[in-house]
């Protein structure tokens, strides 16, 4: 049992790699983006357990800001994959314009709320 | 070939021509929603209503003459004397910043408005987006057509009015447009998958966090769509788009705003919204590698992930339960807790119970507030089902939870009226397009027999709707009442709407269910006549019921117009002949029109974050004189206000509230029990009262020289005699009682030489000489 479960992940394993060498690298690059803010995010908690989240705003907004980061990311990954038939009428300049002006927002109200 | 692009054209011309009317229809919409709303104005004056209003309206007035920063850090020492109140960190800032803002625009551009001219027209102004919001909203969810009719209604739907007359300066003014504004935003992202819209989303959150509590359900009803849609199966990246930008935005710039500051990552109301946010994270996952594996790996996968999926949930789940069993209680707010279960705030919180408009409201008021719309919106709903789309399923799932909200809190209704607009606007519209479709397909085979069958070519078809379509609207326009103009445009244009449906896809709807014609008329002329009860009626409760102002009450009798300005006589007269920080005790329903209006310092007010003051002046006004006055004089009082309504018949005065006195007195203070004023269960005033009742300040300070009146004391109110006549006060002295003795304020005597003998002896002179020297005291009163 656990034998084949550990065949099938790393069957999984292998064919997730082979489609996501697939896919193109702009698309790379955002989900690289996406991975180093959710892994910024992460070291943060993990400094808040073990020091204490006294300025609590600094460490809300430390986190929120990357998590938001990575999640206007991975709005954007959504909206310029090609593959994706939704969003066909959609340029990708206007998506990236959008996610700009959402980052901006973000990123003002984070400023403001650092304290 | 050339028939259809003249069709085309004929259509692109058609639509512009909608785009215009619809255009000038909505304006209209607006000046009705406007216009609707100044019956206060015309028939009393410009001048604040009620309680809270006054309150913002000085907030306001701070605002403008000191600006954003002294605002953000007012600690003002008028009111909870002497603790005092952080104004700009307890205000649900909104309002007033609009309010502000529009004065100042104004200024600059040398319209020299009154700070208070603007704040009683904010809510009119702010009534009129709303129902263009809801146009908005409506015609994401089901079209153009419903939406006009949804705007007209909410226009002048009377649970709105209610709130948001000319002078009734209140949160839920501004947030009910902010409410819907944030709505459409979120369908329109939905609908869309913009970034943009998600990112005015967010703005259009952060203003309705800015402006009032109700808030909180926003950010539990989004979640809630979410999870449909998720459980549904109709999760799509748009749906990512709208919900996931909107909770960390919306999170932080509801952190932004001072009274919800960290609250809005602590409390259990928006708990739910994180949740949600993990879910959507985990599904978006799956579905994204569901997308670029084959069929059979993602079976292998998902065994994989959605067990680690699952147990991120679980852990997350577990994190989030012990932070909310770690507070006690359960990190929610004692009035979202009574939101929950609707027996709570009686049970543990009198102080919410004891405002009428967190009463559950009564069926009645439901035909009041939203009339004909009640019977309309199952309509509605049903019409939301076929078929049922994202937007569709969000107005249904609004509603659903609006008609619970407003069944536990009267003021909820509120809530509830826009949803109501929204179903039957979209119920009307459709009855109208399926009525005037058959006429359509009906009149041609009646007027034209000789010419053509029904299935003809499409084009000539079109000519024939065309015609048909023009004597049904004259034959409407004669059956409207002339004042309703916009409604009738509207009517049009849904016509115009439908007219254009069977122009573009005739053939389908041939096929489709036609009713006889006698019945689409007669149902046609039932929905007109049923549209113009509803305007009737709105118009009478805008007019009449909603309108007036609460500070000044009027009454017709056989002699004419009464008009009774007791409230504003009183704090004139504290104003005008008090020291400047004199101290004035009342019922805390009274705080904030003493503070704005008299400009004097008061124990309480209407901002109930401190329920032991408030206990403590309940407790004063259900004690002996002796114990009252050392209360008061502890708190550094020098007026008690008592508000009595039994000269004229005012029925919210003192005596009808006293027994919530008793009761959240009580609640801090266990010598002060329930049934020492009640007769056998029975609150009453008469002779059969308790002694305990007979001898408590309130019912001394109201009654005091009543009987002088008539001879007899009778109470309007509570339609007895008094049972205690002659009332002799030994520590406090009456110095004004206004014109119809709606306000009467008492001053609280020095204390008296410290020889106790003395003060014994004089009291026992004084009780056992009552009657001859009572006449006495009467005759010195200087003011009657």
């Amino acid at each position: 049992m656990a034998r084949s479960t550990s065949k099938d992940a790393q069957a999984l394993f292998h064919s997730l790699r082979s489609a996501y060498v697939a896919t193109p690298s702009s698309l790379k690059i955002i989900d690289l983006y996406v991975g180093f803010a959710v892994f910024t995010a992460i070291i943060q908690v993990v400094y808040m357990a073990f020091v204490g989240s006294f300025p609590f705003n600094s460490f809300l907004s430390g986190v929120l800001s990357c998590v938001g980061t990575a999640v206007l990311a991975v709005c954007l990954r959504i909206q310029v994959n090609k593959e994706n038939k939704e969003f066909k009428d959609l340029p990708p300049e206007r998506a990236f314009a959008d996610f700009v002006l959402c980052n901006l927002v973000l990123h003002l109200v984070i400023m403001n709320f650092l304290g | 070939m050339a028939a259809a692009a003249e069709t085309s054209s004929d259509r692109t011309l058609r639509n512009a021509f909608g785009g215009v009317l619809s255009f000038f229809i909505l304006l209209l919409i607006g000046v009705l929603a406007f216009s609707i709303r100044l019956f206060s104005v015309i028939k009393y004056e410009s001048v604040i209503h009620e309680f809270d209003p006054y309150f913002n309206y000085r907030v306001t007035q701070f605002l403008t003459k000191n600006g954003i920063y002294d605002f953000w850090n007012w600690f003002d020492d008028r009111t909870w004397y002497p603790l005092g109140r952080v104004i700009g960190g307890t205000v649900y800032p909104g309002l007033t910043l609009t309010a502000g803002t529009l004065w100042r625009i104004l200024n600059s551009l040398n319209i020299p408005l009154s700070v208070e001219t603007v704040c009683v027209f904010t809510a009119p102004i702010f009534s009129a987006f709303a129902s263009w919001a809801t146009y908005l909203l409506t015609k994401e969810v089901k079209g153009a057509g419903a939406g006009l009719t949804a705007a007209v209604l909410l226009a002048m739907v009377p649970s709105y009015i209610s709130r948001s007359v000319a002078g009734s300066y209140d949160n839920e003014a501004v947030a009910i447009f902010a409410l819907i504004i944030t709505f459409y935003l979120y369908i329109k992202t939905l609908n869309t998958g913009s970034l943009f819209y998600a990112t005015l989303n967010a703005i259009a959150y952060f203003y309705m966090v800015c402006s009032w509590g109700g808030y909180t359900f926003i950010i539990n009803l989004i979640p809630m769509h979410v999870l449909l849609c998720i459980v549904t199966g109709r999760y799509s990246s748009r749906l990512y788009i709208a919900y996931a930008p909107l909770v960390v935005l919306g999170t932080l710039l509801a952190s932004l705003v001072p009274v919800v500051g960290f609250n809005a990552v602590l409390t259990s109301e928006h708990f739910a919204s994180f949740l949600v946010f993990i879910i959507i994270h985990v599904v978006a996952l799956v579905y994204y590698i569901k997308g670029i594996l084959s069929a059979k790996m993602f079976k292998v996968a998902v065994t994989l992930v959605v067990s680690i999926g699952l147990l991120v949930c679980c852990a997350v789940i577990a994190v989030l339960i012990a932070l909310v069993a770690s507070s006690p209680t359960m990190g929610w707010s004692g009035r979202s807790l009574s939101l929950l279960d609707p027996t709570y705030a009686s049970k543990y919180i009198p102080i919410i119970a004891s405002v009428s408009e967190h009463q559950p409201p009564t069926w009645p008021s439901y035909f009041m507030d939203i009339n004909v719309l009640a019977f309309l919106v199952p309509a509605g709903i049903i019409a939301c089902f076929l078929p049922l789309s994202d937007a569709s399923s969000f107005a249904v799932l609004y509603i659903v939870t609006s008609v619970y909200f407003s069944g536990v809190m009267v003021r909820l209704m509120l809530v509830f009226a826009p949803a109501a607009c929204i179903m039957s606007g979209i119920a009307l519209s459709q009855a109208f397009d399926v009525f005037t479709r058959s006429i359509k397909f009906q009149l041609p085979g009646i007027l034209g027999k000789s010419e053509f069958d029904a299935g003809d070519t499409s084009s000539s078809s079109v000519v024939a709707e065309n015609d048909a379509a023009k004597p049904d609207k004259s034959e409407e326009k004669l059956k409207e009442r002339p004042s309703r103009k916009n409604k009738k445009k509207e009517k049009e244009l849904v016509e115009k709407a439908s007219v254009e449906k069977t122009s573009t896809k005739s053939k389908i709807e041939k096929r489709l269910l036609v009713l006889p014609l006698e019945a689409s008329v007669i149902a046609l002329l039932l929905l007109v006549f049923l549209g113009a009860f509803y305007v009737v009626h709105c118009v009478w409760a805008a007019a009449e019921a909603y309108s007036a102002p609460s500070i000044v009450l009027t009454s017709h009798s056989h002699d004419g117009l009464h008009v009774f300005d007791d409230f504003r006589e009183a704090y004139a007269w504290l104003r005008h002949n008090t020291e400047v920080d004199d101290k004035v005790a009342s019922w805390w329903d009274y705080g904030y029109q003493t503070t704005a209006m008299a400009n004097r310092t008061v124990i309480v007010d209407n901002n109930t974050w401190n329920n032991t003051h408030i206990a403590t002046v309940g407790t004063a006004m259900s004690s002996p004189e002796k114990a009252a006055w050392e209360i008061f004089n502890s708190l550094d009082v020098k007026y008690v206000l008592v508000v009595f309504g039994g000269l004229v018949g005012y029925p919210s005065d003192d005596i009808n509230k006293f027994l919530w006195m008793v009761r959240i007195g009580g609640g801090v203070f266990p010598h002060i029990k329930e049934p020492d004023y009640l007769r056998d269960g029975q609150y009453r005033i008469d002779s059969q009262a308790t002694p305990t009742m007979l001898n408590c300040l309130m019912y001394k300070l109201s009654y005091y020289r009543f009987v002088d009146v008539d001879g007899k004391g009778f109470d309007r109110v509570r339609r007895t005699e008094i049972g205690k006549k002659y009332i002799k006060l030994t520590h406090f002295e009456e110095v004004f009682t206004t014109h119809h003795w709606m306000v009467r304020i008492y001053k609280l005597k020095p204390p008296r030489n410290r020889i106790r003998g003395k003060t014994k002896k004089s009291k026992t002179k004084t009780s056992a000489t009552s009657s001859p020297r009572k006449s006495v005291a009467t005759k010195k009163n200087p003011w009657h």
